[in-house]
């Protein structure tokens, strides 16, 4: 197929989405957590407020780097959002959305905000970052190892995954794998920075790690790469576990569901030590990631 | 009857823009207050049940920062020995602006019970300006509430002007520093 400016458009279009669906759901998260802690909590569009409040502030730079990073970290998620199919039959680039793709992207994004945070020469930062790649080199291995077994089953294209999984006689891979799934959502836990493996964030420890000298427009614009990247993840992991979704209001409660569970896990959890985060993945998730391959690809057990 | 299509078009200064943009900014800037919280003294008891279910802060969309550039409200609660002024200075010369200062307690008026402590100054309005004072010692959670609406009143008001006064009146307050401090050093410390 011919690419023309109408797929980038609609790419746009995705990643804007994505950044207006998971700031509203983040929002409503900090509600639900809040009655869980039987408080009020704030309005549902709070987390809109405290974006456009931090753009609206002056911010102060620590050299070229520093800024450069932060646009290459917006942009490297935007152009990632730009192939993420919402649904089996809807997305901006066709045939270009292989699981690859979004596997190299993300990185681009990443290591923006990984230059950008070194950059700012705060030692905390470079805790914070170097937190960040330890962790994801934790996530990263059981993950793979799982998305490795889905893919000897269904192949790579994102599309032709949810249409395996939709059709008749198949399940949902969280079903169908389901150690697999349990390791897939373990590590979107560690991909999200939720609280057990929250260590390269961790307020209270190293002063947010390597958002210490963000402040006004450059973390207003870290905020909204957030948002996208946690847009990027769960749909990831909507797709790849939960069958993905035929339309979009599916898409959407699937979604919902998936960052709702992961919040209030979060939520009732400690903080692990950097060194307890390596050692419990590699130890349950990588065991169980091992077998659940083990299964599905020698023994042939697909639920 | 006028045709719309030949109607001139009304020029808005740019002042007016200005502060129609700055109008729409404290908007936002109101309804999402982040805190640094700068507890030295005892005040800081207060401040647990502000941010919990009892009066919950979060419902105003406030809540506590971790580093000064983050926040928009520098909290001082309790007295400040000359040492931890030097601190809050830094603190104050960091956050980004627009920055507003609430001080809690009796301790940053007047000194409080400290006031004749050679090592604590008696009036954090000499050295930083304030915007919210909530006096008492100490003062009850409602009113630590109430100060944070009451900031929220003068945002609202344009007269939450602490930020530019100390622009305005920099040498002053920075003579001020130095006749308790001895040497004020602001710089930037990870480029020098």
């Amino acid at each position: 197929m011919s690419i023309t400016i109408l797929n980038f458009l609609i790419g746009l279009g995705i990643a804007f989405f994505g950044f207006v669906l998971q700031t509203s759901i983040a929002g409503l998260n900090r509600k639900i957590v809040g009655r869980l802690q039987k408080r009020v909590g704030p309005r549902w569009y709070q987390e809109f407020l405290d974006i456009f409040k931090l753009l609206s502030k002056r911010a102060t730079s620590h050299g070229w780097i520093f800024d450069f990073g932060v646009i290459m970290a917006l942009g490297g998620i935007i152009a990632t959002a730009m192939f993420m199919p919402l649904t089996s039959t809807f997305n901006a680039f066709g045939t270009y959305d292989n699981f690859f793709i979004f596997v190299y992207l993300l990185a681009v994004g990443m290591l923006g905000m990984a230059m950008s945070a070194s950059g700012s020469g705060n030692p905390w930062a470079s805790i914070g970052v170097m937190r960040a790649l330890t962790t994801m080199l934790a996530y990263e291995v059981p993950f793979m190892i799982i998305i490795l077994t889905i893919i000897k089953i269904a192949g790579s294209s994102l599309t032709g995954i949810q249409l395996y999984q939709q059709a008749a006689g198949n399940n949902w891979f969280l079903i169908a794998l389901p150690l697999g799934g349990i390791v897939g959502f373990i590590s979107l836990m560690g991909m999200l920075g939720k609280k057990p493996f929250e260590t390269y964030i961790a307020p209270a420890e190293i002063a947010s790690g390597p958002m210490v000298e963000y402040g006004g427009k450059q973390l207003g614009m870290l905020f909204i790469m957030h948002e996208i990247t946690v847009f990027i993840e769960v749909s990831l992991f909507v797709h790849l576990f939960l069958g993905g979704a035929t339309n979009i209001f599916i898409f959407i409660l699937k979604y919902f569901l998936v960052y709702t569970l992961a919040n209030l896990i979060s939520n009732v959890n400690g903080r692990f030590k950097i060194d307890q985060v390596v050692t419990f993945f590699y130890k349950w998730p990588l065991i169980l990631a091992i077998v659940q391959a083990f299964i599905a690809i020698y023994l042939g057990w697909v639920i | 009857m006028k045709s719309t299509k030949f109607t001139p078009e009304r020029n808005i200064s740019k002042a007016e823009t200005d502060r129609k943009w700055w109008e729409i900014g404290d908007f936002f800037r109101r309804n999402s207050l982040w805190l640094l919280m700068y507890c030295t003294g005892c005040c800081a008891i207060e401040l647990p049940p502000a941010m919990t279910s009892a009066y919950d802060m979060e419902r105003l969309g406030m809540g506590p920062m971790a580093t000064p550039r983050q926040a928009d409200i520098l909290l001082v609660s309790g007295y400040l020995s000359l040492k931890t002024l030097r601190r809050l200075i830094y603190t104050y010369e960091q956050m980004s602006e627009p920055r507003y200062v609430v001080a809690l307690g009796s301790c940053p008026i007047n000194g409080g019970i400290y006031h004749d402590s050679h090592a604590v100054i008696n009036q954090l309005d000499q050295y930083v300006p304030v915007d919210v004072y909530v006096a008492g010692c100490m003062p009850n959670t409602e009113a630590v509430m109430n100060g944070f609406v009451d900031l929220m009143e003068q945002i609202k008001n344009k007269s939450a002007n602490g930020w530019k006064k100390y622009h305005d009146n920099y040498e002053w307050y920075r003579q001020n520093q130095i006749q308790s401090l001895g040497e004020v050093d602001v710089h930037d410390e990870f480029h020098d």
